[in-house]
């Protein structure tokens, strides 16, 4: 039987059902407790930490040897900073760490932490991504003689002359406002100090434990031996948890120096103000089109706000690199001029949030589209379908080559499941009564699984993308999987388990996978950028084919078959078409036991495996309906239906609970979320109350229609689907909001589109 | 602010006799020195719920409780929902139909959850929807959630 495609409940839930699970904080007791003390201001000179006469305070003075964090992007266009793990004289914005303290508990660190006194001398902050980038404009770090740290530009030939004859060229100032990925779980890290090797073991709760060993060993010079990274059970990380923080340096730094067992488990304020921010993007773009409504050209230019630092491993370029290469997206389009900077602020570091660039961008071209096919007097779907990519592989201007997709069929389905002309009836019934309903689209692809050509091509210095898998069948037949990526909620090891299940014949619960621990998992890249699935999971296929190889040779030797004749399955090695089998327990005994007889195949059954794709692009629509209150700005969604294509679904109700998760951020996005600074810099939205993730009244049901392209760019046929809920939502349900208020004649290009944004659109146009 | 109290806390029908400070929440002293570490802080602010145990059958945000507050109360946490190896319907409907993703909600739900249907039985969907949305989820998107709800409910009534 087969285990692919079934909604097997997930073999990590009982644990965590009963509360058992293991998160950071559950192994920080018995340890001490760290606490910083950070900058009150955006912008300025430190003039000194006064300490309080007892307690444990560290600050950069105390650091000796202890290097910066500085990533690198071989562009000549990219300005590299150094990150101080504390700073010595100045501050680049408020929330930064510029002293620690260590006491005995949580609450007495809290008290000692106040009694710090950080002398600041304040100094004009850059806070706005377009006037960080006037002449005159604060420099944020004075070893750049710009605010932009990295640009990246492509414009082909023929975008001048189009521009120039379109019959339409649609202009848009698009806005996105500052988000945060707001795991629930905070970041933290617990540090223990072995006295008796020196090592140390650093619990985090991140998503890539090798490349934060890596990255500490750097910055402390320290062998990578002498420190071991265990990710437990993650409370969620959305990318937040990605990147090397000094917080984390620190820790370990602690540790070894005072030789005891220490915990910093991050409070929610600090993760609003302090962890990561993502998403503030403003782009200028021109989408020039023919009559009929054919895309021509596009132009843009779009700036990122990537915070005070550049994030390790991936750097600041993530987010305008992104932009760079994708923005047309599912859209066939031959002239594409762009130039996408990264621009350096006093604020919180931008890092990748699920989605990274793309919700911005996809937000970008279904607006086009919509604006476009209203000038054009062209029907909405219509237009996308004359547009949209529908032969493969599609080759894009930026270089991208998109494998099997189902563009146009997945737009069909979500607008099928609307029922469009219906909806077009009740709504001119409804604007009649001063109700106003709206249908929103959007159409995206999203490359997913990709391995090292594709972050060899942004220059990275560090570039991750393969993935090795060690896989073990032990003698009484129970497999090990070791895995290199870093799962934290996506049900990875119930997925992976059922795929090496199917490999070796055996039941998923025989299969147990093993992640999150430097000590005891090959080196890999952690869990991001919707990869794992692809490429731990080719990585586990190869793996444990390699395994079954070996299986089948020992059965036939036993079974005097021929190996090409043996079938693993329900726990059997069958001859084909016949009822002859030995169990597989049976083989995998005799593998360690009486490998003298199975020369060829050596001792043992253990194999390893590295996969390292080129990328494959899933695929998605997202259709809306939304009711918005003309009166007070709520919007409320009606309808969402999500038609994918991400190939061979795994595990159908583990990808669906992606995209449910991956919706219900998207619309916090595109109607509530916002981290907003005062005009010194000062983050205002440190509270969940302030940030407004949305509830369980705000996220309405979401209908999931699928399809199953099957592209050779996997081996498992599966493609990356934990990103493009988030992708896909912004763009569909403000493009509801706006058809909604048509008969204010109204465009949004802003998200959040919040209450009150609507309300001010909708009093503009009254008074106008 | 250094004085402890000593206080006996009763949680899942165990006694446990423990000093605190005065400021310490009901959360920490159950986490830290209960070591019950179930119950769960995602903000401290009283907002997200993660941390949402039963204090004599009610719904209490543990984080904004003092430990010296809860007396001569009974304090039901996840770790008392299940009866030995037998999950609680409400744990069982949420691994069956996938209502957790990285599980750090999902002990608050549990106990919202309990809650309400030990409250109302035949509580209805609407007032369900109600409850319910006093906790967050950053990753389940809700759906799943208010289905494992509902059909413990159900299964509850039987
Ligand atoms: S931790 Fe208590 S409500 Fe968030
Ligand atoms: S399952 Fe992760 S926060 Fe709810």
């Amino acid at each position: 039987m087969s285990w692919i495609g079934r909604s097997l409940p997930r073999l990590e839930d009982p644990a965590l059902v009963k509360g058992a699970g293991n998160y950071v904080a559950d192994v920080a007791r018995g340890s001490a407790s760290v606490r910083f003390v950070r900058s009150p201001v955006a912008s300025g000179t430190i003039l000194g930490v006064e300490k309080p006469d007892e307690g444990l305070v560290f600050t950069a003075a105390d650091l000796d040897g202890v290097k910066g964090i500085k990533p690198i992007l071989h562009r000549p266009d990219y300005v590299a900073i150094e990150q101080p793990v504390l700073p010595r004289d100045r501050v680049v914005f408020a929330g930064q760490a510029i002293a620690v303290v260590v006491a005995e508990d949580h609450a007495t660190a809290e008290d000692l932490a106040e009694q710090v006194f950080v002398d600041i001398e304040p100094g004009d902050a850059a806070l706005d991504v377009d006037l960080a980038l006037q002449e005159g404009s604060p420099i944020v770090h004075e070893q750049a003689s710009t605010n932009v740290l990295v640009e990246g530009k492509i414009r082909t030939s023929g975008l001048d002359a189009v521009l120039e004859q379109a019959a339409a060229t649609i202009r848009m100032e698009i806005r996105s406002r500052r988000q945060a990925a707001m795991p629930l779980e905070t970041r933290g890290g617990v540090a223990q100090y072995d006295r008796v090797t020196g090592r140390v073991t650093l619990f985090a709760s991140v998503q890539m434990p090798h490349m934060l060993r890596t990255g500490i060993a750097d910055v402390l010079g320290i062998p990578e031996a002498d420190l071991r990274v265990v990710a437990p059970d993650v409370g969620g990380g959305f990318g937040q948890k990605m990147s090397l923080f000094p917080e984390y340096i620190i820790l370990v730094w602690l540790a070894r120096h005072l030789q005891r067992n220490l915990a910093w488990i991050e409070d929610r304020r600090e993760n609003l103000m302090a962890s990561t921010h993502s998403r503030d993007q403003a782009f200028t773009v021109t989408g020039a089109f023919s009559a009929d409504g054919k895309l021509l050209g596009v132009d843009a230019d779009m700036r990122s706000n990537v915070g005070a630092f550049s994030c390790y491993p991936v750097t600041c370029g993530v987010e305008p690199l992104m932009a760079l290469a994708e923005l047309p997206g599912p859209y066939a389009v031959k002239e594409y001029g762009a130039r996408s900077r990264g621009v350096t602020t006093n604020t919180c570091m931008m890092a990748p949030y699920r989605g990274v660039s793309r919700p911005t961008l996809t937000f970008t071209m279904e607006r086009m589209m919509d604006v476009a096919a209203r000038r054009l007097g062209i029907d909405p779907i219509e237009i996308r379908r004359r547009n949209l990519v529908d032969t493969f592989p599609h080759r894009t201007p930026t270089g991208l080559i998109y494998d099997e997709g189902s563009y146009k069929a997945t737009m069909e389905s979500a607008v099928n499941a609307i029922d469009l002309p219906a909806f077009r009836e009740r709504q001119k019934r409804e604007w009649e009564r001063g109700r106003y309903f709206g249908f929103g689209i959007s159409v995206f692809n999203e490359r997913t699984g990709y391995g090292t050509p594709a972050y060899a091509a942004r220059g990275m210095d560090i570039v991750p993308g393969y993935e090795i898998v060690d896989c073990t069948m032990d003698p009484s037949g129970n497999v090990s999987v070791r895995i290199g990526a870093s799962p934290h909620g996506q049900g990875l090891k119930t997925s992976l388990a059922q795929l090496v299940a199917d490999e070796l014949g055996v039941t998923p619960q025989m299969v147990k996978v093993i992640s999150g621990d430097t000590d005891a998992t090959p080196y890999g890249w952690g869990t991001f950028a919707s990869r794992s699935m692809v490429i731990a999971g080719g990585a586990s296929k190869l793996a444990a084919g390699k395994i079954a190889s070996k299986l089948k040779v020992i059965a036939a030797a036993i079974l005097e078959s021929d190996p090409d004749n043996i079938d693993l399955n329900d726990g059997l090695a069958k001859i084909r078409n016949s009822n002859r089998s030995v169990p597989i327990a049976e083989l995998a005994r005799a593998a360690y036991h009486q490998s003298h007889k199975f020369p060829s195949v050596g001792a043992g059954l253990h194999e390893n495996a590295i996969y390292d794709p080129a990328g494959t692009f899933s695929n998605a629509s997202h259709a809306s309906i939304v009711e918005v209150d003309v009166e007070t700005g709520q919007v409320k969604i009606e309808r969402f239906v999500v038609a994918e294509d991400a190939g061979v679904l795994i595990n159908p109700m583990i990808v669906d609970g992606q995209i449910h998760g991956g919706v219900a951020q998207g619309i916090a996005n595109a109607l509530y979320e916002e981290i907003v600074y005062d005009d010194l810099g000062n983050c205002l939205t440190t509270s969940l109350a302030d940030f407004l993730p949305p509830t369980m009244l705000e996220i309405p049901t979401i209908e999931i229609l699928h399809s199953y392209t099957m592209s050779n760019a996997s081996i498992t046929k599966a493609k990356g689907v934990g990103e493009g809920g988030l992708i896909g939502a912004p763009a569909s349900v403000i493009n509801a909001v706006v058809d909604a208020l048509s008969p204010f004649g109204i465009e949004i290009f802003e998200m959040p589109a919040s209450p009150q944004r609507i309300l001010d659109h909708i009093r503009g146009k009254r008074t106008a | 602010m250094t004085d402890k109290v000593n206080i006996a806390l009763r949680v899942n029908g165990k006694s446990y006799a423990i000093a605190v400070e005065p400021r310490r929440s009901l959360a920490d002293a159950l986490r830290e020195d209960c070591g019950l570490t179930g119950t769960h802080l995602g903000c401290e602010h009283g907002v997200c719920g993660a941390c949402t145990v039963l204090v004599d059958g009610k719904p209490v945000r543990a984080c904004l409780m003092f430990a010296v507050q809860v007396g001569e109360t009974e304090v039901r946490t996840v770790e008392g929902l299940a009866k030995g190896e037998v999950l609680h319907p409400l744990q069982k409907q949420f691994w069956e139909n996938h209502g957790l993703q990285c599980g750090f909600c999902t002990p608050g739900f549990l106990m919202l959850a309990a809650g309400a249907l030990e409250a109302d039985p035949d509580i209805s969907d609407d007032e369900l929807r109600e409850v319910l949305s006093s906790n967050l989820c950053r990753c389940t998107g809700y759906q799943n959630i208010i289905k494992a709800v509902k059909l413990a409910a159900a299964e509850m009534r039987k």
